[in-house]
């Protein structure tokens, strides 16, 4: 196995201004940890709850949500809505026993490459710290079955 | 028999009969007795003669609002989607309501899956419902073959046993934590008003679990959940869960795996909850129908604490706020934020 664990994480970045923002650190050639996995949506309010915990379950150690600033929302009033959503959300899961760092939220505009950066930066060291996501992950114990059982 | 539901039970019945004589309601929802001893079936009356088995009693654990929008569906003539309304009035449907069914019904109303105008509710004060397996435990789980209400206790009997039980002492948790015991919304009274409850602790549950460490948390619920089977009683009675396709039975994708897996579960109960925040009522009919005794409320009852701190909304309660999750505040606490 390998020596030292690198997390996974499923970043949920909105089309207008999150996903410009990382890519603008991609353009200005700024690094970030490549634990991270980009999956663009419309909106910050296109992402449900069904969305994070369905990442949680295939295996991510962490999600990360992100979307315009209060006040930017391409579509006026998502990212309202979504907060509100974001906030219920983090509060439940955490009383179930989600330890506090799996799941973050935060804002981005599409000029901040710098901030996104930043933030990536910190989710993934912190989530590396808390080690390899146990709790709402679906283990597959039925082994995957070679090509040739496929059609056999 | 009680006094008070025996009154209650009087009333339902001749308003019901008049009303369905005058063909003003097409259909009433109310209970009628169960066949076995201190359970309530919910019943549709269609005629003035079904109106005579109805009954009020406090083993009326089901709320009745889950079976209005699917009741009004069936009235109204056979058409497509596209189709236009048919002309005229559409049959109108009579409910009863306590104080917890009054607002699931006005949040049904909120979220336009029924018509006020097609919908008479019969309202009436809730004393609180029993708790059969508070009942079950007091008697060591002997079989009741028989069962009266009094005012303030229920006298049970069985083979070699008969013991009288205070009704206080077996209500549900949920009604010990009431605070809306009358009806929200109403067209005819029955019964008195009820008194308003003295709640100092609306979620004790809810405190408890807060004060436990993060790992003690995730064994609680892993514990409560582990005894899941699945069978989506929870859901399927729930006034609030009336989406033509749940996202359980969503196949692609597949949120929920069909295995017993603690993972998918978890993601069950947590997204099953997820769904009634804001909404929810705490009208306890999840709980009481799980055949596994999930204590499931707690996670609503989490949702209901937090929207009170954050927005300070409560479901059904006030019929011109907006649902919390259907509206915003440029305000809104945003320090759980990276």
């Amino acid at each position: 196995m390998s020596q030292s664990w690198e997390p996974k994480i499923i970043a949920f970045l909105c089309n207008w201004c999150s996903y410009p923002a990382a890519d603008l650190a991609g353009v200005g050639r700024m690094q970030y940890p490549p634990n991270v996995r980009i999956v663009r949506v419309p909106c910050s309010s296109r992402v449900s709850a069904n969305l994070i915990l369905s990442a949680l379950k295939s295996g991510a150690d962490g999600v990360l949500v992100s979307g315009c600033h209060p006040g930017d929302c391409h579509y006026i009033s998502g990212n309202l809505y979504a907060r509100r959503r974001f906030a219920l959300l983090k509060n439940l899961i955490e009383f179930i026993g989600i330890e506090p760092g799996r799941v973050n939220f935060f804002w981005a505009a599409a000029s901040e490459g710098g901030k996104i950066v930043e933030v990536m930066k910190t989710v993934s060291a912190s989530v590396k710290e808390l080690g390899p996501a146990g709790r709402m992950v679906k283990r597959f114990d039925v082994p995957a079955r070679s090509p040739q059982q496929k059609f056999a | 028999m009680s006094q008070i539901n025996s009154k209650i039970t009087e009333e339902i019945r001749s308003k019901v009969k008049a009303l369905l004589s005058a063909e003003e309601i097409a259909a009433f929802v109310g209970f009628i007795d169960g066949t076995l001893p201190m359970t309530a079936r919910p019943f549709t009356a269609r005629s003035p003669e079904d109106a005579d088995r109805l009954v009020f009693n406090s083993f009326c654990v089901v709320n009745p609002a889950v079976y209005l929008p699917p009741l009004l569906k069936s009235l109204e003539p056979p058409r497509r989607p596209t189709d236009p309304l048919p002309e005229g009035p559409l049959p109108k449907v009579g409910i009863l309501a306590t104080g917890c069914w009054s607002r699931n019904i006005s949040i049904q109303l909120q979220e336009n899956q029924i018509a006020r105008e097609r919908v008479v509710v019969l309202g009436t004060g809730c004393r609180g419902m029993v708790d059969m397996r508070k009942v079950g435990s007091i008697i060591d789980g002997r079989e009741i073959e028989k069962a009266y209400e009094l005012d303030d206790r229920i006298s049970v009997s069985g083979k070699g046993f008969s013991e009288e039980i205070l009704l206080e002492d077996v209500l549900r948790d949920n009604c010990l934590t009431c605070i809306c015991p009358n009806p929200v919304i109403m067209d005819h009274r029955v019964g008195g008003q009820v008194p308003d409850r003295r709640v100092d602790n609306r979620f004790p549950f809810v405190d408890e679990i807060e004060s436990k460490s993060l790992d003690k948390r995730w064994e609680w619920f892993q514990n409560e959940i582990s005894s899941c089977i699945r069978c989506y009683a929870c859901r399927n009675v729930c006034p609030l869960c009336y989406c033509p396709t749940c996202f359980v039975d969503d196949s692609r994708p597949q949120w929920v795996g069909k295995s017993l897996d603690p993972a998918d579960t978890s993601i069950f109960h947590i997204l099953r909850a997820f769904h009634c925040a804001g909404r929810c009522t705490n009208c306890g009919s999840c709980e009481t129908v799980c055949p596994m005794g999930i204590n499931m409320r707690v996670l609503t009852s989490k949702l209901t604490k937090d929207v009170i701190d954050l927005y300070g909304t409560e479901a059904g309660v006030d019929s011109d706020a907006p649902l919390p999750l259907t509206t915003y505040s440029e305000t809104d606490r945003q320090d759980f934020m990276v």
